[in-house]
């Protein structure tokens, strides 16, 4: 007994450590939940807020681009997708056999179906397809029933209307690549779509508005369990520009399938109201994305329907440039109008023959014919005369060599030759037959189809130095300015400081060209009185034509390589006794100026004109212009040719 | 003859109810209130899926626990290696299923519940070890060699509970046995021997433990290493712990574990909860009951006059406060987090039952606590 008492003892006493342990041990705990809840709680509760509230961006709708008369070009369409919810399909294979009923998927896509299934959590849906038309929406709808975790989602994406023929212009829009995140936190966003090149690259900021925020609670898992508040973005702002969409159409639909560009500007204030480049691509396909065929075909196409000719496109003007040749001649008094000079067919320079396009030659030339047929030797003889530094400088009076500012990216400069730039670039003396190429648009001398409109409507106006440009300074549609009479508020353009007899003279010459027997596009002149436009046509050679070629006779076009061909060149204005469109046609490897180019500068200044009478009358009917039947007639391919050095 | 066996004076079963301490329900039951509480707000403001089933359990194992009172201390001491076999077997036999290619297996289903030896095994450890003790002298103790058997008795359960794996009932198992060596008055020198080796076979143990069980560990010493991976639940815990702030955000009010931010809240995390939506009072307040709980175990423990039931009520307080504690310092970042529940708070129908098994045979101690037992199991008589 007294064995166990003291066994007793020494329990009690070890039992006493022991719960002393356990005191110890659960003060421990009382003062850890103390150091949480009361020392580290503002610490924690922010965490806790950050766990539970969870900002979700909302994406903007993307600005409009109109054009002058608010007709939209590029808009937003509803874009109906098909998902799956993974967590409310019970059999995703055979929800995916039903809908392979109703819109085929083939392995390939079925494979990445089931991949991304697997990949995003439960409740984030996969897209299974873009882009559906009604019709299919309608059908999955009906049988949503057998279609378990099958939902149709509506959502914005990019629309262009009229695709291929306002591509050059609007550009288009895809997914954002890396190198192009800015910090905007839009975007990061999944499927946010920016502007990749155009108007839509150019204003790009001004589209895009500003994303809302939408503050939601979640849970663990990131799915949203109720919105908490809403901040609505600013929607894009719309961008009106000077195209007139109905010319814009009219002229592409013209083009056809020829490869080339055209640009229509208002001489007066510089808008440009069609812009064309062909062959074209449909930016609509750049929103969903290209498959890798369709892009490479794209880019090897040898027209480069990528590629903006209209301001990208760098061509020797030929004859179209010898307004720019004979000008200089007459502001430095080199030559006087009635000065003539003999072509015999061909001028020696050195050991060099130059040939005039026209095999007997023109006989006795003054300023006037010169122009108006388009005489080679005239002009070699001019700007022999002249030295190329005063060519160089009149032309970059003209707009030339440099690049004129409007608002697309990816315009070039061309190229003004001149001795300091042949000693700078080749590192070689100026020699006397370049000058002479350059008199008739050859040789060095490289220019777009948008500077070549710029001559066009600078001469056209009167020696004004307008600029082109496809925005207004204000942002409203001329059908505002009209409907509001606000004034326009151009600023007024510096003049090219030319004596106006010459510019009369070269005017005369170009109206020779179209509505004289003996001009060179004499078929393809407007005859509503009125309307008649003046211009000049060019054909820039692009091969070279051996000796012996030229004694056998000259090849015709069509039986040379596409890629040899002629580019065929036309500038004009219109009407004449006081310009307001002024156009410039180039047509890539077209053969002549004359007979192809001219003939579709006709038919774009007569519309140009019938709609600005349409529109004084009241406004766009939006009806394409019917050109009166006399000038429909395809003029026939006449062999006129300016021919440089052989 | 009945006498020698069950000796002492003998008490009706009428006598018997009536000596059951019953503030010491009330306050039982108070505590397992807060539970369906806190079950409710965990089922989103419903009583199912969790707190009905949880009173149901409860209101049944309450009854368990009244007639486990009122079965005479001495027949518990006559029984305790039988009903120690018994559990062990069934930890043999879901060991053995488990290796059958059945899965990892906890629970033997006999019908209407599932049984899970190894929480009946934390009693049934405790029952043979109090009666092993009870039968040695101060001098027995001493002797190396009478250290031997029980050494057994507690390492064939925890090898098979660590195979299972279940690292905190193993745990339990453990530190209640120590806790029992201790006071049945082994000397301090020869658990300071073992724990020198415990330490020195650490890294040997390491070895042993399942790939998710060194995470774990490694988690929990430094849970911001991976913060979206293993360390995620420690960390949610405390986040939601100290949102919570002195008030809590009210009941029904916690974000962190209506938004599922918190893992299984309802069983192991729902002092998380608890502690989100009630703040510090609240949790201080169930510590408190707790504590309260504690202390009327020491209390019957010290006031039995058989050695048995001195060390049966300790054992069974030991394993109480082991659960109190694991669960609250694991969920409050102070330990690895290895898996045991709040007692009568946590969603879960075997940790409950145990407990409320255990809470009857300290309220058995309490009942026939003048009962004296002899070293051989008799009955003493002075």
């Amino acid at each position: 007994m007294h064995r166990d008492s003291e066994r007793h003892k020494l329990f009690s006493r070890r039992a006493a450590l022991l719960i002393g342990g356990k005191a110890v041990l659960l003060s421990g705990l009382a003062a850890r939940m103390y150091y949480l809840q009361v020392i580290e709680a503002e610490r924690y509760r922010v965490l806790a807020e950050e766990n539970r509230i969870s900002l979700r961006l909302l994406a903007p709708p993307r600005g409009h681009i109109v054009d002058r008369f608010g007709v939209a070009m590029a808009d937003n369409q509803q874009n109906y997708r098909v998902l799956l919810n993974a967590e409310d399909a019970p059999d995703i294979e055979t929800t995916l056999d039903v809908l392979g009923r109703i819109i085929p998927i083939g392995p390939g896509e079925r494979r990445r179906i089931l991949r991304e299934v697997k990949l995003n959590r439960r409740f984030v849906p996969t897209t299974i397809r873009e882009n559906l038309d009604w019709q299919i929406v309608s059908k999955i709808e009906v049988n949503a029933p057998d279609l378990p975790g099958v939902n149709i989602d509506v959502g914005q994406s990019r629309h262009y209307p009229f695709g291929p023929e306002t591509a050059h212009v609007l550009g288009y829009v895809a997914a954002v690549s890396p190198k192009e995140v800015t910090g905007d936190p839009l975007l990061e966003l999944p499927g946010f779509r920016i502007g990749k090149t155009g108007i839509e690259k150019v204003y790009d900021l001004q589209l895009r508005g500003t994303g809302g925020s939408s503050q939601v609670e979640v849970n663990a898992f990131g799915r949203v369990i109720r919105e908490l508040s809403r901040q609505d973005g600013q929607a894009g702002e719309q961008v009106v520009l000077t195209i007139d969409l109905e010319l814009q159409k009219m002229v592409s639909k013209r083009f056809g399938d020829l490869s080339g560009a055209a640009v229509v500007m208002d001489t007066n204030n510089g808008d440009v109201l069609s812009l064309v480049s062909t062959p074209t691509y449909d930016p609509n396909a750049f929103n969903t994305g290209l498959s890798n065929e369709e892009w490479n075909q794209l880019t090897s196409d040898p027209k480069s329907p990528l590629t903006n000719k209209a301001l990208s496109g760098q061509f020797s003007p030929g004859s179209t440039f010898k307004m720019i040749v004979l000008l200089a001649a007459l502001d430095k008094g080199i030559i006087g109008p009635d000065n003539r000079i003999h072509c015999s067919g061909a001028m020696e320079l050195g050991d060099a023959t130059f040939h005039c396009w026209k095999k007997g030659g023109h006989g006795w030339m003054d300023a006037f014919n010169g122009i108006m047929q388009s005489c080679d030797v005239y002009f070699y003889e001019v700007a022999r005369r002249t030295g190329i530094d005063r060519i160089a400088a009149m032309a970059r009076r003209f707009g030339f060599g440099e690049v004129l500012g409007l608002d697309l990216p990816g315009e070039k400069p061309g190229l003004v030759p001149s001795r300091k730039w042949k000693k700078k670039a080749l590192n070689a003396p100026w020699q006397q037959g370049e000058t002479v190429l350059v008199g008739i648009g050859q040789g060095y001398l490289l220019t777009t189809p948008l500077q070549l409109a710029v001559m066009a409507a600078r001469l056209g106006n009167g020696g004004v130095k307008v600029t082109p440009r496809l925005t207004r300074p204000r942002a409203d549609s001329e059908l505002d300015s009209i409907t509001k009479g606000s004034p326009d508020q151009d600023p007024v353009p510096e003049s090219l400081g030319l004596l106006p007899a010459h510019l009369d003279l070269v005017r005369q010459a170009m109206t020779g060209v179209v509505n004289n027997p003996q001009g060179t596009a004499f078929k393809a002149r407007i005859k509503t009185k009125g309307q008649e436009m003046a211009g000049k046509t060019g054909t820039v050679q692009v091969r070279r034509i051996t000796k012996a070629e030229r004694e056998e006779g000259v090849r015709k076009n069509k039986d040379i390589p596409w890629r040899e061909r002629d580019h065929a060149m036309f500038v004009g204005f219109a009407p004449i006794d006081k310009p307001r469109y002024a156009v410039s046609v180039v047509i890539e490897h077209g053969g002549s100026g004359s007979s192809v180019a001219a003939p579709i500068a006709r038919d774009i200044l007569a519309e140009a004109q019938r709609r600005n009478s349409a529109k004084l009358g009241i406004l766009p009917d939006g009806e394409p212009g019917t050109v009166p039947e006399a000038q429909q007639q395809v003029s026939k391919p006449k062999t006129g040719k300016s021919r440089g050095k052989g | 003859m009945s006498d020698q066996i069950l000796g002492g004076p003998e008490q009706t079963i009428r006598q018997k109810l009536w000596q059951i301490h019953w503030f010491f329900v009330f306050i039982v039951m108070v505590t397992a209130s807060v539970g369906f509480a806190m079950l409710y707000s965990a089922g989103g403001g419903d009583v199912n899926p969790w707190a009905r089933p949880h009173a149901l359990r409860f209101g049944f194992g309450i009854l368990v626990m009244i007639c486990v009172a009122v079965i005479d201390t001495r027949l518990w001491l006559r029984y305790a290696y039988a009903i120690y076999f018994v559990v062990l077997l069934l930890l043999v036999a879901v060991d053995i299923s488990g290796n059958m290619g059945m899965g990892a297996r906890r629970w033997i289903n006999v019908g209407f519940i599932n049984l899970q030896p190894s929480e009946m095994m934390k009693i049934a450890m405790v029952l043979a070890l109090a009666r092993y003790f009870h039968g040695g002298s101060i001098e027995d103790v001493r002797r190396p060699t009478f250290l031997i058997s029980p050494l057994l008795i507690i390492a064939a359960p925890i090898v098979l509970v660590m195979r299972q794996p279940d690292l905190g009932t193993g745990l339990i198992l453990l530190i209640t046995a120590a806790g029992l060596f201790f006071m049945a008055g082994v000397s301090i020198w020869k658990f300071t021997l073992v724990g020198v080796f415990g330490l020195a076979a650490a890294p040997i143990a390491w070895q042993f433990l399942h790939e998710y069980q060194r995470k774990r560990v490694l988690t929990f010493l430094n849970p911001e290493n991976d913060p979206l991976g293993a360390g995620y639940h420690i960390i949610q815990s405390k986040i939601a712990f100290g949102s919570g702030g002195l008030s809590g955000r009210g009941f029904m009010q916690g974000t962190q574990g209506h938004l599922n931010f918190l893992p299984e809240m309802q069983t192991d995390f729902i002092f998380t909860m608890l502690s989100e939506e009630l703040g510090l009072i609240g949790g201080l307040a169930l510590l408190a009951l707790y504590v309260l709980l504690l202390v009327y175990g020491i209390a019957i423990s010290f006031r039995s006059r058989s050695h048995f039931g001195c060390l049966l009520g300790m054992g069974v307080t030991t394993t109480f406060f082991l659960y109190v504690f694991i669960n609250m310092a694991m969920v409050m970042g102070v330990i690895p987090i290895v898996g045991v529940p709040l007692p009568l708070i946590s969603y879960g129908g075997t940790a409950m039952l145990t407990l409320l098994f255990g809470f009857g045979l300290l309220m058995g101690i309490w009942v026939h606590r003048d009962v004296m037992i002899g070293r051989r199991g008799a009955a003493d008589d002075g």
